[in-house]
């Protein structure tokens, strides 16, 4: 350890030690530190003194405003449920004709309708509704489990093939896979189901061959008819779809009716009835059946 | 590099190899049936290569006893070079991974290319290896020089440093092949952070021998900090990481806490990693490198002994700040805000002595990019703690949380603090580990500053915009009383600050390319006789030559 020295550019004194070239000045504490420390000290024990913050045991002191974030989150949804009243009451007391037949009700339902959908649906239907392979077009006039308000309404409270005790469920087995039919049969029915699909060309139904039709009519009967209804027109109870339009959930091609009816189909929809409440979802019904109209 | 351990040396280097061999192997065994085997694999295909590169050496002749008037800088040089490679790489998947936002479908429809599995690659490349090499090349290389003494013997750095770079190599291999345990900077398998907890201790014993042969009377300040960052690493990692994998051939393993006792475990962790990992870590570095740069004595001692223990009181009491308005109960939450308002003060305190230090060196920060790297770092540093600060208290957290904003806090302060003061520091110290006169190129260094600055610069300011309006856009209501904006929209809005973000990005990243060309370079260079590394000189009369 040298002694200390006069620093030449700061007129201050050196602490003495000397590490490797490097030394240290003796400069007192700024000032400025002193009181920001203090000061940031004060505003700490203040919140102390007002907030919960330290723990004594069991318990904790709750602090003089005696407030907490619950309490703070429950005043606040309590506020903007207050808020929302006029226009909520609206929603729950009216039915679905007279709504849409309010223009102030429906600019409702396409602002926070489009801000839900997109947050809740859009995932799987797309932004615009029209779906995906595997995903229902909510814009076309198809519905799997009927498109009255009240249906779709229903279907948003339950969803499809999900935990919810009144889920609605649809399964269609898994001929191929779990033996139910075999590979003729397969290819019998197959062609039974594209014969029926109303197509604006019909060679590939003329690609078809008539006994292979014919023998796939049993089979269907014996079968599908069950869901899918005699005339293949579908069952909005069962969540059957209708065959004979032309309409695809998972793809109208051949392999991909081969597919369907080789492993089965079993979507699933959430259900939403824990996380829209009941206005949430009348706004949801409207929302989907008015973008289905402006779409046209 | 094995030809300067004594033959004492060499013979436990190489029985250390096969050991590791044969965990390596037992893992591969025990585990077949488990993706842990390729970890299994891995490890021993390394350890068989380091036999074989002792193998090739081991038989020359021992070193000359005279090494011990030198100090022993093969760690730190071997140190340097891995931390700009792990920086490139580093940053390079961070890069890539700041384009992935900007185009999402650039995946190939690969699992290991997935935002999830790149993104921790890029934080473990840039933290651990980028700044973890940096810290221990830095550390040995300060410490000998501040304790006048050499290291206690030649193997133990070796261990430390190829350890360490195993553990490094395990980490984002690991990610890639879906190995996580899922706690943020703590991703690593348990196999892997038992792996650390060895090298680790047996860094902090080898700074240990080191600081207790010193010379000089006194620590110096740079030491208590790479000291505290050794010691809270080991206990932050031990304690986070306890958990109990599903059996010895399995990668995955169970943590030992669940819920918000989980959660507070690792923002504990997470926050003083931030503190120990990337601050006091890295003020040792600045303690050093700053002053004898500039050639100016630290401001004040008095300040650097007070912001030290503020710093190291008051950080361990902010990790609840990372939970506000969460499961966590609302008396935690109001501790971590009051500790993080009052951390402010020694942070700036330690930005303001870097600073003052300055004072009488003003015209070399103007003229030498390598001592304005460090003047931005301490700039950066007190922005960021500010930040960090003003972010901790809860009606600020309720718009910053989950939004960019964080991500720009982060990166101001590892770009603009943890990143510039380790290039300062190593434009300071390649020139005189290897013997040159200066850099290859002090255009090239130039280039780096405003390369590494501009890149700051633009990342920062991108994703501040982008985190506030993130955050104004959640809490938005219409006039009915209703969020008026989707998640989605939020998204979309995004999308510019995103690209700016990945150029920002870019240009940081190629700073560090036109660094690690310079460095290749300066090593190349003609040696100068001139420069002597061995400043100051080794008392090597008396305790060292005993040996």
């Amino acid at each position: 350890m040298s002694e200390p020295e006069r620093d030449p550019h700061t007129g201050r004194l050196t602490t003495g030690h000397d590490w490797n070239g490097i030394k240290e000045l003796n400069s007192p504490v700024p000032k400025l530190v002193w009181f920001f420390l203090i000061l940031t000290t004060v505003i700490a024990v203040v919140m102390w003194v007002l907030l919960p913050t330290w723990p004594t045991g069991r318990d904790y002191t709750k602090g003089i405003l005696n407030t907490n974030q619950y309490k703070v989150l429950d005043a606040s949804l309590e506020a903007g449920a207050k808020q929302r009243a006029p226009w909520t009451h609206t929603f729950e007391t009216t039915g679905f004709d007279e709504l849409q037949a309010d223009p102030a009700a429906m600019l409702i339902v396409r602002e926070n309708g489009r801000r839900m959908f997109e947050d809740n649906c859009a995932m799987c239907h797309g932004r615009d509704g029209q779906g995906g392979r595997g995903f229902p077009d909510l814009t076309d006039d198809q519905w799997l489990w009927g498109g009255s308000p009240e249906d779709i309404m229903e279907t948003l409270r339950v969803g499809v093939n999900n935990k919810h005790d009144e889920a609605r469920l649809s399964q269609m087995l898994a001929f191929g896979r779990d033996g139910i039919l075999d590979t003729n049969q397969r290819r019998q029915v197959v062609s039974y189901v594209q014969s029926l699909s109303e197509h604006d060309d019909a060679s590939h139904v003329a690609a078809l061959k008539p006994a292979d039709i014919e023998a796939g009519r049993d089979v269907f009967a014996m079968q599908c008819a069950t869901c899918h209804g005699v005339d293949g027109k579908g069952l909005p109870t069962m969540g059957a779809p209708n065959l004979t339009d032309d309409f695809w959930l998972y793809g109208g091609r051949r392999s991909d009716i081969e597919e369907t009816v080789y492993g089965g189909r079993q979507g699933v929809m959430p259900f939403w009835e824990d996380r829209l409440d009941e206005v949430d979802r009348k706004i949801l019904t409207l929302y989907v059946l008015d973008m289905g109209e402006r779409q046209k | 590099m094995i030809s300067q351990l004594t033959p004492g040396e060499r013979q436990l280097a190489l029985v250390l190899s096969i050991c590791l061999a044969a965990v390596g192997g037992f893992l591969a065994i025990v585990g077949k049936d488990d993706i842990i085997a390729v970890h299994g694999l891995m490890v021993s295909a390394v350890a068989y290569l380091l036999v074989f590169i002792i193998g090739i050496e081991f038989f020359k002749p021992s070193p000359s006893p005279r090494r011990i008037e030198k100090y022993y800088d093969d760690p730190t040089k071997a140190g340097i070079v891995l931390a700009l490679v792990w920086g490139i790489v580093g940053m390079g998947v961070g890069d890539w991974v700041a384009w992935l936002l900007v185009f999402p479908e650039a995946t190939f429809d690969a699992g290991w290319a997935s935002f999830g599995r790149l993104r921790p690659v890029h934080t473990t490349g840039v933290i651990f290896g980028f700044g973890g090499n940096a810290l221990i090349a830095t550390s040995l290389h300060v410490m000998q020089r501040t304790c006048r003494t050499r290291l206690p013997d030649q193997l133990s750095p070796w261990v430390v440093l190829v350890g360490y770079n195993v553990f490094c190599l395990l980490a984002v291999t690991g990610y890639m092949l879906g190995i996580t345990a899922s706690k943020e900077y703590a991703e690593p398998e348990w196999y892997a952070d038992l792996f650390l907890t060895v090298i680790w201790v047996s860094y902090l014993i080898l700074y240990l021998r080191t600081l207790r042969r010193r010379e000089e009377p006194h620590i110096y300040v740079a030491n208590w900090y790479f000291l505290s960052f050794i010691v809270v690493v080991a206990i932050l990692h031990v304690i986070n990481n306890l958990a109990i994998p599903v059996s010895l051939g399995h990668a995955k393993s169970y943590s030992l806490f669940s819920g918000v006792q989980d959660a507070m475990t690792q923002w504990w962790y997470g926050h003083n990693a931030v503190a120990f990992f990337l601050t006091t870590g890295f003020l040792g570095m600045l303690y050093y490198f700053l002053p004898v740069r500039a050639g100016r004595p630290i401001f004040s001692y008095r300040l650097s002994i007070i912001s030290f223990w503020g710093i190291t009181f008051l950080y361990m009491w902010v990790g609840s700040h990372h939970l506000h308005y969460t499961a966590l109960p609302n008396w935690v939450q109001t501790l971590g805000m009051t500790f993080s308002i009052i951390l402010v003060v020694p942070s700036w305190a330690s930005a303001g002595n870097a600073l003052l230090t300055l004072n009488g060196a003003w015209h070399k920060v103007r003229d030498d990019a390598t001592l304005r790297f460090m003047m931005v770092a301490a700039v950066f540093y007190g922005l960021s703690t500010f930040e960090g600060s003003f972010m901790a208290i809860r009606p600020v957290n309720s718009l910053s949380h989950y939004t960019d904003w964080t991500v720009g806090h982060v990166h101001s302060g590892v770009l603009g603090w943890v990143a510039m003061i380790t290039f300062g520091s190593i434009y300071t110290l390649v020139p005189w580990l290897w013997k040159k006169k200066a850099m290859y190129s002090n255009a090239l260094v130039e280039l780096h500053f405003w390369l590494a600055l501009i890149g700051t610069l633009i990342y920062v300011f991108a994703m501040w915009n982008s985190g506030v309006i993130q955050g104004l856009m959640w809490r938005a209501y219409n006039e009915n009383g209703a969020l008026a904006y989707s998640f989605i929209e939020s998204v979309e809005a995004m999308k510019p600050y995103y690209a700016a973000r990945a150029v920002g990005g870019l240009f940081f990243l190629t700073g560090v390319m036109v660094c690690f060309y310079n460095v290749l370079k300066t090593i190349r260079m003609q040696d100068d006789a001139t420069v002597v590394p061995e400043r100051p000189p080794l008392l090597v009369a008396a305790p060292a030559s005993a040996e």
